[in-house]
């Protein structure tokens, strides 16, 4: 069974509905014995930083998270669920999870439009188990005003354009985290989720 | 690159596809649910949904097509038309839909985009505007007045005013649409779009008026919109997503490619 984290933080219903399109059984759920003991733990979500922190530490799931990565189950984030990962965001001035090292920055002010809406490509810097077989020409639905920026070059698995050039998908170890919606990115996006779906946790 | 956007709209009424022209003399066309696959499989980049039941029933029919839309396709897709309410907002939302887009009911109560941008997030929230172009005076002074109901109201709304007003307000984009190029296929009012696009930070689709691909090209090049809107020109069978595709990357138009 795949864990989808509830905190309340937007469209968690089509993750969901990816999942069992792919024949995948999943979950969303917030309570802590059924996201410790799922095989893989999705982590997505849309909106504020400081509103989805308040409500991950009412829930006690900071701590959960923590011991999922911890016990090596495959953990994947999603959009906000890339940035709140991270130490810490400008949204708010957030304190985050620290699950990788780095932080979520706002895209500086270059005269494009914010958000970063739309479809863009992604470069890989290096081959991920959940990327395996993406065709390089593929493109991937974004939807977002901060970007990760992480402490360690070595956590960033590819980058992508806009203004500047920012990660858009990080991992380390068990956790592996995409900036864009695998889940609204048409057949590429499900590859992603069915590879994940695969993944042992090992890079 | 980020990949200007085409964006298939569906007219949908008592959950059937339907065409006017200029809002007038509807005719059914089509499933959504079937349109939106053949849609999604010929590599669209998003599908709005605009509900122009009247009905109550008609609302219920409208959670039931964007339920199965979204155990369908997996792009993001908009829904508009009769959302009055944050409830109706979270209606849409939980039955699958990635965006609501609010027109004539936040021209009368502006409210409800910061409150759905409060509690959904801005990019949940899509203004659509129909504008229609006017004689400039004091309190039209872009020239382009908001009109509601399908364009028979006039607002007496400055059209640009109430897009940067829209964009403080919390809207994560906006859809213009352009009440005289609606139906016609004669092409997008680029003075208008161009006009709110570089007006606004936000996000602008370009609607009303698409015929042909360089109609496409024309609004993206010209008038700098990000996305633009079609209807009739694939509803009807012109032409298909791949060729507008293939047109505009020839052109040097950055658009994804169908995998």
């Amino acid at each position: 069974m795949i864990a989808i984290v509830n905190y309340e933080a937007g469209n968690l219903t089509s993750v969901s509905r990816a999942l069992s399109h792919l024949g995948l059984v999943s979950k969303i759920t917030d309570k802590h014995d059924e996201i410790l003991g799922a095989d893989r733990v999705i982590f997505p979500g849309v909106g504020a930083a400081g509103k989805a922190m308040q409500i991950i530490k009412e829930k006690g799931l900071d701590n959960i998270l923590l011991e999922v990565v911890k016990r090596g189950t495959p953990f994947l984030g999603i959009c906000l669920g890339t940035q709140i990962i991270l130490d810490e965001s400008e949204e708010g001035n957030t304190e985050c999870l620290g699950l990788i090292k780095g932080k979520a920055r706002r895209f500086p002010n270059l005269g494009l439009k914010i958000p970063h809406m739309g479809w863009n490509n992604i470069e890989l810097l290096r081959m991920h188990p959940v990327f395996k077989g993406i065709d390089g020409r593929a493109q991937f639905y974004f939807v977002h005003s901060f970007y990760p920026e992480t402490q360690d070059n070595k956590s960033v698995v590819a980058r992508t354009d806009y203004g500047i050039t920012f990660a858009s998908v990080i991992a380390n170890g068990n956790i592996v985290a995409t900036q864009f919606h695998p889940e609204k990115s048409g057949k590429e996006g499900l590859k992603i989720l069915y590879n994940f779906s695969k993944w042992d946790g090992m890079e | 690159m980020l990949s200007k956007r085409i964006i298939v709209c569906l007219d949908v009424r008592d959950g059937k596809t339907t065409k006017g022209i200029r809002f007038k003399g509807n005719v059914d066309i089509g499933d959504p649910v079937e349109m939106a696959k053949k849609y999604y499989e010929q590599g669209v980049d998003e599908l709005v949904f605009y509900d122009i039941t009247a009905s109550a029933e008609g609302r219920d029919i409208m959670v039931d097509v964007v339920d199965r839309v979204a155990r369908n396709i997996f792009i993001p897709f908009s829904v508009g038309g009769g959302i009055r309410s944050t409830q109706d907002m979270h209606r849409i939302l939980d039955a699958g839909a990635e965006k609501i887009s609010v027109n004539s009911a936040a021209v009368l109560n502006p409210k409800i985009i910061s409150e759905g941008a409060a509690l959904f997030g801005s990019q949940c929230i899509v203004l659509g505007m129909d504008a229609k172009k006017v004689h400039k005076s004091e309190r039209i002074p872009s020239g382009y007045e908001v009109v509601i109901n399908g364009g028979r109201t006039y607002m007496g709304m400055d059209a640009l005013e109430w897009a940067k007003r829209a964009e403080d307000l919390g809207a994560g984009e906006i859809c213009l649409n352009s009440i005289d190029a609606d139906g016609t296929t004669d092409g997008y009012e680029l003075e208008l779009t161009g006009l709110i696009s570089s007006s606004v930070s936000i996000p602008v689709i370009a609607s009303g008026g698409a015929g042909k691909p360089e109609h496409l090209k024309e609004v993206f090049v010209e008038a700098g919109a990000d996305a633009a809107l079609i209807a009739s020109m694939v509803h009807y069978g012109w032409y298909t997503i791949p060729q507008i595709k293939s047109f505009l990357k020839d052109q040097g138009i950055p658009v994804r490619e169908v995998i």
